[in-house]
């Protein structure tokens, strides 16, 4: 049984529920200010898992204390990228981390048209395999 | 006596409700006496606070009926003049309004118009929008707001900050207070040029000047922040002193006051200073004595120290 039957990118957290409503992301963002991380909107249109590093949208808010700012540029950039995948992120900057410590994604395409299994032969029988998303088979910009 | 439980209260249409539990439940008594405490005088303001905090406590047990209703509107301006304590009370209402309930998280945001309007085109939507991120949850004061509307400059960019927080200030009310300060008359004018900024400030507050004993009161507790008193005689000597400065120019309250008493400071320190052999004790070094308050220019030459270098 597969516990992904449609095309959706399970990158981050919560990837496997329903899209989060917007008092789940206000509370997943609270949870981060209480715990003094700063919190980031990203996007990108590259959905390869491998694809850690999205565009930034807007510098880090380090400095806000609530919610309510933050979910305002989240849609601020769904109102800009309406069709591109954006993620929240929240980074922990305390000694011996200094990591993102969450990630989840708050907004999706329509169509996700899913991934490929590449097969390529090398010498002998051997196969490598990698895994080819079929958006990227369009110029960036042109795929949703 | 017994109070009602939730459920029981919103069955009944007969039920009641125990306004006094719920009043010592929320801890208002203590954010009243605070205020009482700490700033003397400003009735008006505390007047207004009042209400606010007894309309929150309406509002909670109504909740136990189960009645719902709209945030009120809480965003102010405050008029008066320089030294009246604008700033000081803004700085205040942030944890006032969040102990009461009506703000998440009570911080305060200070801004004037340069860190709202940009200085070319497209540079003022960003601006403002991030300061109004900053300020989420808590309070903006936007001191000097009359600044922010020049009808004589065309080219000026004070109008689409203005059209910003006007949308903010109606769509985000739960999140946003926004407090205005200025003087009475620039206000006025202000606001008859924006009347949709009048029509959404709820609460409209003047702070009057101080009178001579409420200003007295304000030093003496200002000295006892920094550790220091009047003694008997200087605490006759600075009423006097307050009755001449305050019919002199340029009195700007307890600002004013504030810096006669940093002025008495320092004679009191050149006092002591100026006899080394005597051995301090801890009274001598808190207590402010009538000649440093009399050595001031006021009692002397019957002018402050600023119009000092004129003439």
């Amino acid at each position: 049984m597969m516990t992904n039957h449609g095309n959706r990118v399970t990158q981050g957290q919560f990837s496997f529920l329903p899209d989060l409503t917007d008092e789940q992301i206000t509370a997943q963002i609270k949870y981060a200010l209480n715990n003094g991380w700063a919190v980031n909107v990203e996007y990108t249109d590259d959905p390869h898992p491998r694809n850690t590093y999205w565009e930034m949208f807007g510098m880090p808010m380090f400095d806000l204390k609530d919610p309510a700012g933050i979910l305002m540029e989240v849609n601020n950039c769904r109102k800009t990228f309406p069709n591109h995948y954006i993620r929240v992120t929240a980074f922990n900057s305390s000694r011996g981390v200094e990591s993102p410590t969450m990630s989840f994604i708050v907004n999706r395409p329509k169509n996700e048209p899913g991934f490929g299994l590449t097969r390529q032969e090398v010498d002998g029988r051997s196969i490598r395999y990698t895994v080819h998303s079929y958006a990227t088979d369009k110029a960036e910009g042109e795929r949703y | 006596m017994s109070n009602t439980t939730n459920s029981e209260a919103s069955a009944a249409e007969d039920a009641r409700v125990d306004l006094e539990a719920e009043f010592k439940a929320s801890n208002i008594q203590e954010v009243l006496d605070k205020l009482d405490n700490e700033l003397i005088g400003l009735k008006p303001v505390k007047t207004r606070i009042r209400e606010v905090a007894a309309l929150l406590l309406v509002d909670r047990l109504r909740k136990k009926f189960e009645l719902s209703s709209e945030t009120p509107t809480l965003h102010m301006c405050f008029t008066g003049n320089p030294g009246t304590g604008k700033t000081t009370v803004a700085m205040r209402m942030g944890e006032i309004l969040k102990r009461l309930g009506y703000v998440r998280e009570g911080h305060l945001v200070t801004v004037t118009r340069d860190d709202l309007v940009g200085q070319y085109i497209g540079h003022t939507a960003p601006k403002t929008k991030e300061v109004i991120k900053k300020a989420m949850g808590g309070v903006l004061f936007i001191d000097e707001a009359y600044y922010l509307y020049k009808p004589e400059n065309e080219r000026d960019y004070g109008q689409e900050s203005i059209e910003i927080l006007l949308q903010v200030m109606e769509n985000n009310r739960d999140d946003l207070v926004v407090i205005l300060a200025g003087y009475k008359d620039k206000m006025d004018r202000f606001f008859q040029s924006n009347p949709g900024m009048r029509s959404r400030i709820a609460h409209h507050i003047d702070f009057p000047d101080y009178s001579a004993e409420e200003l007295l009161q304000i030093a003496k507790l200002m000295l006892a922040q920094q550790n220091y008193r009047f003694s008997a005689e200087g605490e006759k000597a600075f009423a006097e002193y307050l009755k001449l400065r305050m019919k002199l120019s340029h009195f700007s309250n307890a600002r004013s006051v504030r810096n006669a008493l940093d002025r008495a400071r320092l004679r009191q320190a050149n006092r002591l200073f100026a006899d080394t052999k005597k051995k301090l004790s801890k009274s001598d070094l808190i207590t402010l004595e009538a000649d440093d308050v009399l050595a001031s220019r006021v009692f002397s030459e019957g002018r402050t120290d600023a119009e000092d270098t004129e003439d």
